[in-house]
């Protein structure tokens, strides 16, 4: 996935998630291959992973920094940037796609005024494609966070983002 | 610690119950367990995604507000196979089959159906409704009925999350013969007699890679499980996980006795979130039962099995970049030989198999080699799990034997096309498959057909294309997704994908050359003879497939500059036919770009030097003046 051309914030990480985080690297420093499910937990605690996230996985395990990098951003579910409070992610597989899935990414990023892979100003939604996740029986399909849309039409873009923005505010 | 002897026990108190659901359908049965009714609802991704939550949670609350709790058995089981029609609830032992439930239907089948046993036929799967007002079941409908499950024969059957309702289908009954009753050379000959391949897509002899894993010497061996589905458009082993994590845990313990290895990896995909849940519950009940663990029925035998989740790589599909991700690296592909059987994971002999392999082993050993052998064609035997998609009218997730012809698949168990269209092609095999057009549905599919006729098995997803279909435009969003997976590691596939992907954008733009199609094949040879892995070897698969039995479509976009399918936004344009347009403006209004004028109620035009080819003046014009060249 691309990622985010805009400058990146500055990093701020708290005291406890730190401790959550030395705890994890504790937990797996032992286990083989042990770095990518560290990664997944940094991630889970700090929602991406930034350079100074990177340089305590590698100093917890005694990896050289070059190598968390590397698988960093060598797995597509691994993110250097912050994610919007809303994060949308449209399915972009085949029976998807076959369905009009470039009609619905085309028109949220009208919408949003955001290409794929980018956030709004307001870090109030990021847009990506995702793979299949298959769901293929309701394609085409969209996710914001956790919830599933499927069967959409471009048109019931704007009530679908209309009801996140509601939940923002209040 | 459980015995032989317990492990009866559980399955002599359960059976009675499970196999209503599979025999008893449609007749009548006295109560079971003090059960008189079952009601099964699916909690796959697919109906999940359509609310099937809500609809377990309505069907509690009513069953408890007409004090029925105690005389009907509540179920959530993992994948039907009819994802379209989701939430899906099925009441046994009627076989009653009731599709597109909401938390409303519920209320009115617990009143009507389940208290006063009269069926609420308007709610019904239409299909199960016949013209004399009779219901038929389940397995008799067209999308049933030429389907075989063995895969998938506990998908919708069993409680996923319940390990007492496995035991009682049989479950780790073919361990326990396993492990007192065959020697790992037995286990062997039964899997290389029984013909079973790989259903991951290359299709090697299972029974083979477990022999070349069992001669292999070393201090420790692994079992692996490549849940790594990425193939866009297929979903059925997270089907099976989500439906019946027991049959993986017990054959990949069987694995492990074969061929002397105590741990084992499922590799599984982090986007398969009920999958990898129901992996890991089923997987600690297995041990608490002692089913996982040290000295497993008093063998002797030790082994357990550890879950990893992928992290988003299509290319950790390969099995050597999937070992190299299980052990925390850059998924990249390794060259073979060594092959893993060899020298695989952490160096050691490793057995790597596809989830659906592993679904079949258990009931291989139990009904033996000849049992599966019979099913399917000369060299594939058994059945094969296809995820169907696409311009399909049920789509979802289908079984059948092996040699079953495409046609089959899409008109009777697909229930044709759509809106009346022309069934154009079908894809296999996802981003490493080609198209098969329309003219060989009548091959019988099986591993070396598919290869015959330039696709592959892949991992079962079917997709189905109408006449709206661009074929150049899907050989590019195919070579977009490769060009994007590859790892990079290859000069062939990193470069490769990136200059096919070129060369078929110039193509969908309108500013292809007839010499293109030939640069095209000369790159696609070399990238298949020369490319590391399987990734950059198929991945020229799609376009040369398309450009071998679509021929005139690209030729049609290079010389005439037209898609006919009218797909391809650059070759397409937007006109209003003067006679049918009534002047209403609203095409006018809803243009992003002003790029229509005209006075109200005299016919419209569109300015083709403005118009961005968005189609929303064709989308909202009520008497189809607007028409696409």
């Amino acid at each position: 996935m691309k990622q985010s051309p805009a400058p990146v914030p500055a990093f701020k990480g708290t005291k406890q998630q730190a401790q959550r985080l030395s705890e994890v690297i504790r937990d797996h420093k032992e286990q083989p291959g042990g770095l990518m499910p560290v990664l997944q937990k940094a991630q889970e605690i700090y929602g991406y992973l930034p350079i100074e996230v990177q340089t305590m996985v590698a100093d917890g395990l005694g990896l050289p920094l070059s190598e968390v990098y590397g698988v960093a951003t060598f797995y597509s579910q691994f993110s250097l940037y912050p994610k919007g409070e809303n994060q949308i992610s449209v399915c972009l597989g085949t029976a998807c796609y076959v369905k009009g899935a470039d009609k619905i990414l085309e028109a949220l990023e009208n919408r949003l005024g955001i290409k794929a892979g980018e956030c709004t100003p307001d870090g109030q939604f990021s847009l990506d494609c995702t793979r299949c996740i298959g769901a293929c029986g309701l394609a085409p399909v969209m996710m914001v966070n956790d919830d599933v849309y499927g069967r959409v039409k471009p048109q019931d873009i704007d009530k679908i983002l209309e009801s996140y923005h509601k939940k923002v505010k209040v | 610690m459980i015995t032989i002897a317990q492990l009866n026990e559980i399955k002599a108190r359960l059976e009675p119950l499970v196999s209503v659901r599979r025999e008893a359908a449609g007749r009548d049965v006295p109560a079971v367990n003090g059960y008189e009714k079952q009601v099964l609802v699916c909690g796959g991704t697919g109906c999940t995604s359509s609310g099937c939550q809500k609809v377990v949670a309505q069907l509690r609350r009513s069953l408890k507000e007409h004090a029925l709790e105690k005389k009907i058995l509540v179920v959530t089981t993992g994948c039907f196979g009819l994802c379209s029609l989701g939430p899906i609830m099925i009441v046994y032992p009627e076989g009653s089959f009731y599709s597109a439930v909401t938390p409303d239907a519920v209320k009115e089948i617990v009143e009507e159906h389940l208290k006063k046993g009269q069926v609420v036929k308007h709610l019904l799967y239409q299909e199960t409704v016949q013209d004399d007002g009779t219901v038929k079941s389940l397995q008799e409908t067209n999308f049933y009925k030429k389907q075989l499950r063995v895969a998938l024969r506990n998908c919708g059957v069993i409680d996923p999350e319940n390990i007492e309702e496995y035991i009682g289908t049989g479950g780790y009954q073919a361990l326990a013969k396993t492990l007192t009753g065959m020697t790992p050379e037995d286990v062997i000959q039964c899997l290389k007699e029984s013909g079973l391949r790989g259903r991951g897509g290359g299709g090697f002899p299972t029974g083979t890679k477990w022999d070349f894993a069992r001669q292999s010497q070393d201090d420790q061996k692994y079992v692996c499980c490549n849940a790594d589905e990425g193939d866009p458009g297929a979903f059925m082993d997270r089907s099976v996980l989500e439906g019946d994590p027991h049959a993986v845990i017990e054959a990949m313990t069987i694995a492990g006795y074969t061929i002397g290895a105590s741990r084992g990896y499922v590799y599984i995909r982090a986007e398969y979130p009920i999958a990898v849940k129901r992996l890991e519950i089923a997987i600690n009940q297995a041990r608490k039962l002692g089913l996982l663990g040290k000295n497993i029925f008093e063998s002797g035998f030790d082994f357990d099995i550890e879950i990893r989740l992928g992290a988003g790589a299509f290319v950790c599909g390969e099995e050597t970049a999937l070992l190299t991700s299980i052990e925390g690296h850059r998924g990249e592909p390794r060259p073979r030989p060594p092959f893993p059987a060899v020298k695989g994971l952490f160096g050691k002999p490793t057995v790597l198999n596809n989830v659906e392999t592993y679904a079949n082993i258990p009931q291989i050993i139990l009904k033996g080699a000849a049992w599966f052998s019979s099913m399917g064609t000369e060299k594939s035997k058994g059945t094969k799990v296809f995820a169907l998609g696409g311009k399909v009218n049920n789509v979802g997730l289908v079984e059948i034997p092996m040699g079953t012809t495409l046609r089959e698949i899409v008109e009777e168990i697909g229930g044709g096309i759509p809106g009346g269209k022309r069934f154009k092609a079908a894809q296999t095999g996802g981003p490493s498959g080609g198209c098969i057009p329309a003219s060989l549905a009548d091959t019988p599919i099986d591993y070396d057909n598919l290869i015959a006729i330039g696709s592959m098995m892949g991992s079962g997803g079917l997709i189905v294309m109408d006449e709206d279909t661009c074929m150049v435009d899907i050989a590019k969003f195919f070579l977009e997704f490769t060009e994007e997976e590859s790892c990079g590691k290859c000069t062939p596939c990193r470069i490769g994908t990136r200059r096919l992907n070129q060369l078929l954008d110039k193509i969908t733009t309108g500013k292809g050359e007839l010499e293109d199609l030939d640069k095209i094949e000369e790159l696609c040879r070399h990238m298949k003879s020369t490319s590391l892995c399987a990734l950059g070897q198929s991945s020229p698969n799609p376009v040369l497939s398309t450009l071998k039995y679509f021929r005139d479509e690209y030729i049609a976009h290079v010389t005439d500059k037209k898609c006919p399918a009218g797909v391809c936004k650059a070759l397409l344009s937007y006109e209003i036919v003067p006679d049918k347009c009534r002047g209403c403006t609203l095409c006018a209004k809803n243009c992003p770009t002003d790029a229509i004028s005209g006075a109200v109620k005299q016919p419209h035009v569109i300015d083709k030097k403005k118009c961005i080819k968005c189609g929303l003046c064709a989308r909202n014009c009520k008497f189809g003046a607007v028409v696409k060249k």
